[in-house]
This record gives structure tokens, C-alpha cells and sequence, in this order.
């Protein structure tokens, strides 16, 4: 599987991978490399389109789309800064910031059954949100029906129960699925999800190709730090493949793979880790699409990221800068990406659920808050903000607003989306970006070292085997709990500002009935689809594991017939097993 | 573990993820701070059942059950842990565990056996010291 040309290009010319702050050689484009690159931003954003609004201060001072040196400034290492929309996108991947587009208001939600989280979408819309990131629950995510023993107990608790397409019907009653963005946060059983959010658009006459939205797929942090798996690494891999070439030909906007940091970091790792780990799994996906003979300036377009924004305001900042800098340097110089698409880091955001307390949870909101500045000043595209309650439950409807609401006083009272990357230049900012940036390749090596055959893939999928990552990870978490135990960290109201704590939230609950109810329309769906049909279809899903074919084509036919999930998913169940992690503390 | 495991003046622990849920931080660490408080910890892991972890508790011998739930079945697990345990006649192990819980459903589930619960904020310094305290009253 490792692909020759990976290692080669790993070892190619000067042997190692190149920094960013290697001086390229030979260009000298002009006497003045900061007065021409300011030349060519003004130039990208006067042909840019910018929206309609007011970019000025509250006190009507006229600010510039971006701030850098004075023409003519001799500022050593500023390649590796550079300008918004190019290389090497330190600053943004957009000339124009956010005066182009902002960034997209995303709340992932998902909450006791499909009629329910479609009330909560409709709500979310109307309330300003512009596109939509479904929370399933865990037997979903796991690739289990609402009736499988396994399941007992968990229907639709920390997100919305989908069985089949019917669920994924009523999920997006009166929603267009051609208008908006859908985002859906599930790996192990993604496909078979995907096939009937697909399945769900055909219904409402909308093509294939009018589709766009985002699935997370991402099977590596599944293993490193979420858990929700349910094969071995080697059929995942095969999924994702397949998933990857069918929608790079009949989806071409839409993003397969959602490489995702926010769960390892949610696990308890460092800001590094969580970069290093989650890159390298970007890294690794990339290998496999070009082991599987793929263009990638054709695929990786169709990668994008996710990562947490913790409450350390200016480290996370930093991150977010420092992914940018490092996954453009890596796939072009490591990948070969010539087009600036496949250049690009484009990542989502969601704030850090790990720094809510239960302990005086109203500031929640101001952790909240903080954690959004950072992640809009470091340049994300889409965000997601925690509700207050969430350490304790799903969002309420009140907590809910509040976080929509956190998102839309940055983005239209601040002033924070005037100017692209407003904190570039700063020393402590930049030094950081780049202590991260040092940190990330320490933490390659040791990854490609791991693997043995100079892969990223080989390493990745070795130090899952072995519980490298998880032993990392482990390690952080326990060190960070420690740290605020013997109160060299704090936390107000848990370590420090302690009050009896007498806040009393209302929260939502989700009734018992709701797993009843689920049980018994599944039941029913049962009873009234066509047994022969369903049968047939996955009997030729089966057929279609054993060989090299694509497998969308006859799971998007399985879901057409009302196959359940888990009759999807335990047919390749029983063909390819199970996946278990040995038990490690 | 020495020697003083064999005559049992240790504590004994199983702790698990109950359920299909993955969120397993909180439970390495409250884990880890057991055995460094000197206590014997079975970590059994992810995804485990109710039958498997009583089973568990079982064969070892353990002291008391440490459970893990963060998907919202509690109210389901931890029940069904207390009431296998009895079936088995194993209602002497403590049920203990934590996870997001709201505080209203604490005192429902302290009603159906559930020794103690920790929510999010509790440190393990608490929770060890409240693990010995109980072993303490048990065996007196």
C-alpha cells in the first residue's frame, strides 16, 4: 500500500522535507519582495467579490482589508507570513478575509428522533444559522438499529437516532438539500449515512450534483480518539476510498473526509498534538488517495479539517495559522498539489466542550466567546459554539440561541471580520505559530519514524495498532489534571473562584419514550417494505465487498429499499469483523 | 502490585465504559489515579455491557465497580449493573461511577444501589478519597 513516490518525494533533493522558511531559491522577483507581494494580494482582492457591508470601526475610522509591513521593510522569515490567498495561506486562504464571505454559522445538533432534530434545524435556520451539522446518536454511530440489544438505553441521546432513509426523510422535511450546506459528524458508519442523505435528496428531486456538504468519515481519529468505530483499519480504508472516488466524479463540490482534530484534542491532548496528529492523518488519507491512483489535485480539494478551539486564546490562534502554513508547505512540496485548492486547509470550528463547567455554568458563555474570537481570527471557515449546558446535556432551545447569538455579536458588532488576519505580524502570535509549526514536525518524524516504510500511512495506522496515540494522549490528559489539582492550572468555579453552587439550569431531557417510539416505527418500517428487495440488495452489497467494486452503487441501492443501518452495516460486519481496542491506561 | 495484593488489604476495582460510548478520558485518568493511590484497577475498557462488566466484577473479585457514562444511558446502565450484580448475589460490590448527570437524576439513582456519583469538575483526589472511606464503612 505505501506508494514509492511518497518515499521518494520524502527524500528528494535536499533530503528533507522543506521548511518554510527555506529561502526559495533563485527568485528574486524584484528588488522588493514585500511591496510585490503587496502588490499581488491588491490585485487578487480588487478581482474579488467583496459583500455588502460596512467595514469601517464603530467609530466610522476606514480600516484596510490587511495590514503588513511598509513597502520596501526588510522583514527577515516573512515568506513563511506572507499575504491572505497565497502561499503559503499563513494569513487565510481569501485576499479579501472575511469581506468576501464570512465564515459559515454552523451548530452541530441532533437530539431524540428525526422529527425533533428537524424542529431544532428549522429553529437553527431561521435563528440565522446558514448551514446544518447533524449530531447522530451513538448506536448510529455506531452502526446500530434503535431495536439491536446493544443499543439499549442510548436512542437518541447525544444526537438524533437514524435507522434508514425514511429517518433521513423526515430529518429534512421542508429543508432543501440542493440550497444548503449539510454537514454529518459520523466515520465508522458514514457511508451507509451518506447513501441516505443522498437517497433522501433524490426524493426531493434535487441531482446528485447540486449537492454540497461535508461528511467526517475520518476513521483514524476514531481510533486515536472518539471511538466509534466498527471495522478493523483495512476495510475502513476501502470505505473511505470508495467514497472519495465516487464523489470526486459524481459530487464534486461535496467533502468526503473531514480529517478531525476536535475529538483528539476533546481526548486530552495538547494544541500540538491535536495539530500534528490531526495533519498527519490528512497526511495519510492523502497517501491512500494516491495509492488508489487518484490525481490529487482532483481529491484533495475534497479533504478538509476540524479542529477545537480551546480557551487558550492566543495558542489556538496560533494553531489555527500554523495548520494552514504546514499542510499547503506538505502538499506541495511532500504531494506534489500544484493548484492552490489542493493546497488549501479549510477547516471547521467547534468550540472547546472540554473547558465548559458544570460549576457556575452562565460563564460558559464567556469562555464560549473567547474561544469563537479565536477561531474566527485564526482565519476558520466554518464555526460551531457550544451552548452553555452542554456539560451537562444537549442544548436547551435558550442555550441554543445564546450560541448563535455569541457567533453574530463577533461577526457584526466586533469588527474582528474587517480585516484578514488581523494578528499577523504580532511577535508573540507569529512566534507561536511557528513554536507550533516546530512542535508538528517533531511530532512527523516520530509518526514516519513509527511506520518504518517512511510513510505517513504506515506510521499512522502502526501507532494505532500499538496505542501510541491514545498512550499520548493519555499522558497529556493526566498531566493537565494535575496541573489542576495541585492549582498550577486553574479553572474559575472548579479551582479557583469556587462558590456553593446553587445555579440550577433547565436542560433537556430526552424521554424514555422517545426509544419506545423509535423501536416501534422501525417495527412497522419493517413490516412494510419489501423483504425480497432488501434481501437482494444486500446480498449484492455482499457481493460487492468480496470484489474491488465501488461499493456506493449498491449500498445507495440497499438504502432505496429501506435496508436498515444495522442490516447495512452487519453485513460487512459479518464479512469483515469487528474492530477492539486493547484495553490501556 | 506487592504482596499485600494476595491478603487483599488492597481494594479491588473494575472500571469500564458501560454502552457504545467512546468519551474515555475522565475514566484513564480516574484510573490511573486509583492504582497511584495504591488501589488494584481492572480497566476492562470500551463499549462493555452490563452482563460483561458484572461478570467481570465476578471472577475478580472486586470490591466495587467503577463505571464510566457519558452518552446519556445512565439511567439505563448503572441500574441494570446494580440489578445484575444482585441477581448474581453480588450485591455486596459498590456501584460507583460519573459522567455527564444531571444532578436531578443523582438522587434516583443513589435510590436504585448506585453508591456515588462524580460529575464533571470532581477531582480524583475526591474520588479515591471517597473509594477508601466507603471500603472502610463496608467493611466495618
Amino acid at each position: 500500500m505505501p506508494p514509492d513516490e511518497v518515499r521518494q518525494a520524502l527524500t528528494e533533493g535536499d533530503g528533507h522535507v522543506r521548511q518554510a522558511h527555506d529561502a526559495p531559491h533563485g527568485q528574486e522577483p524584484q528588488d522588493d519582495p514585500i511591496s510585490a507581494g503587496a502588490d499581488r494580494w491588491r490585485a487578487r482582492f480588487d478581482a474579488a467579490r467583496i459583500r455588502e457591508a460596512d467595514f469601517t470601526t464603530i467609530s466610522g475610522v476606514e480600516v484596510e482589508p490587511v495590514y503588513g509591513p511598509d513597502d520596501g521593510a526588510v522583514v527577515p522569515g516573512f515568506e513563511r507570513i506572507g499575504w491572505p490567498g497565497e502561499y503559503p495561506f499563513t494569513r487565510g486562504l481569501y485576499p479579501t478575509g472575511y469581506r468576501g464571505k464570512p465564515w459559515t454559522i454552523r451548530q452541530f445538533a441532533g437530539f431524540g428522533n428525526a422529527r425533533q432534530t428537524n424542529e431544532r434545524y428549522k429553529l437553527i435556520l431561521a435563528g440565522g444559522g446558514t448551514g446544518l451539522s447533524v449530531a447522530f446518536d451513538m448506536p448510529t454511530l455506531m452502526g446500530r438499529d434503535s431495536d439491536d440489544p446493544r443499543s439499549l438505553g442510548e436512542v437518541g441521546h447525544c444526537g438524533v437516532a437514524i435507522d434508514s432513509a425514511a429517518d433521513m426523510d423526515v430529518l429534512f422535511d421542508g429543508i432543501p438539500l440542493g440550497d444548503i450546506t449539510t454537514s454529518m459528524t459520523i466515520s465508522g458508519p458514514a457511508l451507509p449515512i451518506f447513501c441516505m442523505w443522498v437517497v433522501a435528496a433524490e426524493r426531493q428531486g434535487v441531482n446528485h450534483a447540486n449537492l454540497d456538504g461535508t461528511l467526517q468519515t475520518d476513521i483514524f481519529k476514531e481510533y486515536i480518539a472518539q471511538k466509534e468505530w466498527l471495522f478493523p483499519p483495512e476495510p475502513h480504508l476501502r470505505l473511505i476510498a470508495d467514497l472519495i472516488e465516487w464523489c470526486a466524479a459524481e459530487i464534486p463540490r461535496y467533502k468526503p473526509l473531514s480529517v478531525s482534530g476536535y475529538h483528539i484534542r476533546e481526548a486530552g491532548s495538547t494544541a500540538a498534538q491535536e495539530l500534528a496528529f490531526t495533519l498527519a492523518d490528512g497526511f495519510a488519507y492523502v497517501e491512500l488517495g494516491r495509492s488508489r491512483g487518484l490525481d490529487v489535485d482532483v481529491f484533495a480539494p475534497g479533504l478538509s479539517f476540524f479542529f477545537d478551539a480551546h480557551v487558550d486564546f492566543f495558542e489556538e490562534i496560533a494553531k489555527f495559522r500554523a495548520a494552514r502554513r504546514i499542510w499547503a508547505r506538505w502538499m506541495r512540496d511532500v504531494y506534489g498539489a500544484k493548484t492552490e485548492r489542493a493546497q488549501w486547509l479549510r477547516f471547521h470550528t467547534q468550540t472547546a466542550g472540554v473547558s465548559l463547567t458544570a460549576q457556575q455554568p452562565d460563564n460558559n458563555v464567556v469562555r464560549t466567546a473567547i474561544e469563537a474570537l479565536a477561531a474566527v481570527l485564526g482565519g476558520t471557515n466554518s464555526l460551531h459554539t457550544n451552548a452553555l449546558d452542554e456539560v451537562l446535556a444537549l442544548p436547551s432551545e435558550r442555550a441554543a440561541r445564546i450560541a448563535i447569538r455569541t457567533q453574530q455579536v463577533i461577526a457584526d458588532e466586533t469588527g474582528a471580520a474587517n480585516v484578514a488576519d488581523p494578528l499577523g505580524g504580532s511577535w508573540y502570535v507569529e512566534a507561536l505559530t511557528d513554536e507550533m509549526e516546530r512542535q508538528a514536525e517533531a511530532i512527523f518524524e516520530r509518526i514516519r519514524e513509527m511506520g518504518g516504510d517512511g510513510t505517513m500511512l504506515g506510521g499512522v495506522l502502526r501507532g494505532i495498532e500499538n496505542g501510541w496515540f491514545t498512550g499520548e494522549i493519555a499522558e497529556a490528559a493526566f498531566a493537565y489534571q494535575q496541573a489542576l489539582e495541585k492549582g498550577k492550572k486553574k479553572i474559575v468555579g472548579v479551582n479557583t473562584a469556587v462558590e456553593r453552587d446553587d445555579d440550577e439550569l433547565e436542560i433537556l431531557r430526552i424521554s424514555a419514550e422517545v426509544e419506545r417510539e423509535q423501536c416501534r416505527v422501525l417495527a412497522d418500517r419493517r413490516a412494510g417494505r419489501d423483504d425480497g428487495r432488501v434481501r437482494a440488495a444486500l446480498a449484492a452489497l455482499a457481493e460487492a465487498a468480496k470484489s474491488d467494486d465501488n461499493l456506493i452503487p449498491p449500498m445507495l441501492e440497499a438504502v432505496r429499499a429501506e435496508a436498515t443501518l444495522g442490516e447495512i452495516c452487519g453485513t460487512l460486519r459479518d464479512l469483515w469483523g469487528e474492530w477492539t481496542e486493547a484495553p490501556r491506561f | 502490585m506487592t504482596d499485600d495484593s494476595i491478603e487483599r488489604s488492597t481494594i479491588r476495582v473494575v472500571v469500564a465504559k458501560a454502552g457504545l460510548d467512546g468519551h474515555d478520558r475522565g475514566v484513564k485518568i480516574v484510573a490511573r489515579a486509583l492504582r497511584d493511590a495504591g488501589v488494584e484497577v481492572i480497566y476492562m475498557g470500551l463499549h462493555q455491557t452490563p452482563e460483561q462488566i458484572v461478570q467481570a466484577a465476578i471472577q475478580e473479585d472486586a470490591d466495587a465497580v467503577g463505571l464510566s457514562i457519558l452518552s446519556g444511558a445512565h439511567m439505563t446502565l448503572f441500574p441494570r449493573v446494580v440489578e445484575l450484580l444482585r441477581e448474581r448475589g453480588a450485591e455486596d460490590v459498590l456501584v460507583f461511577g460519573g459522567g455527564i448527570i444531571p444532578r436531578e437524576d443523582v438522587p434516583k439513582l443513589k435510590a436504585l444501589g448506585v453508591a456515588e456519583l462524580f460529575t464533571p469538575g470532581a477531582s480524583t483526589g475526591a474520588i479515591v478519597e471517597w473509594l477508601r472511606s466507603a471500603m472502610r464503612a463496608s467493611a466495618s
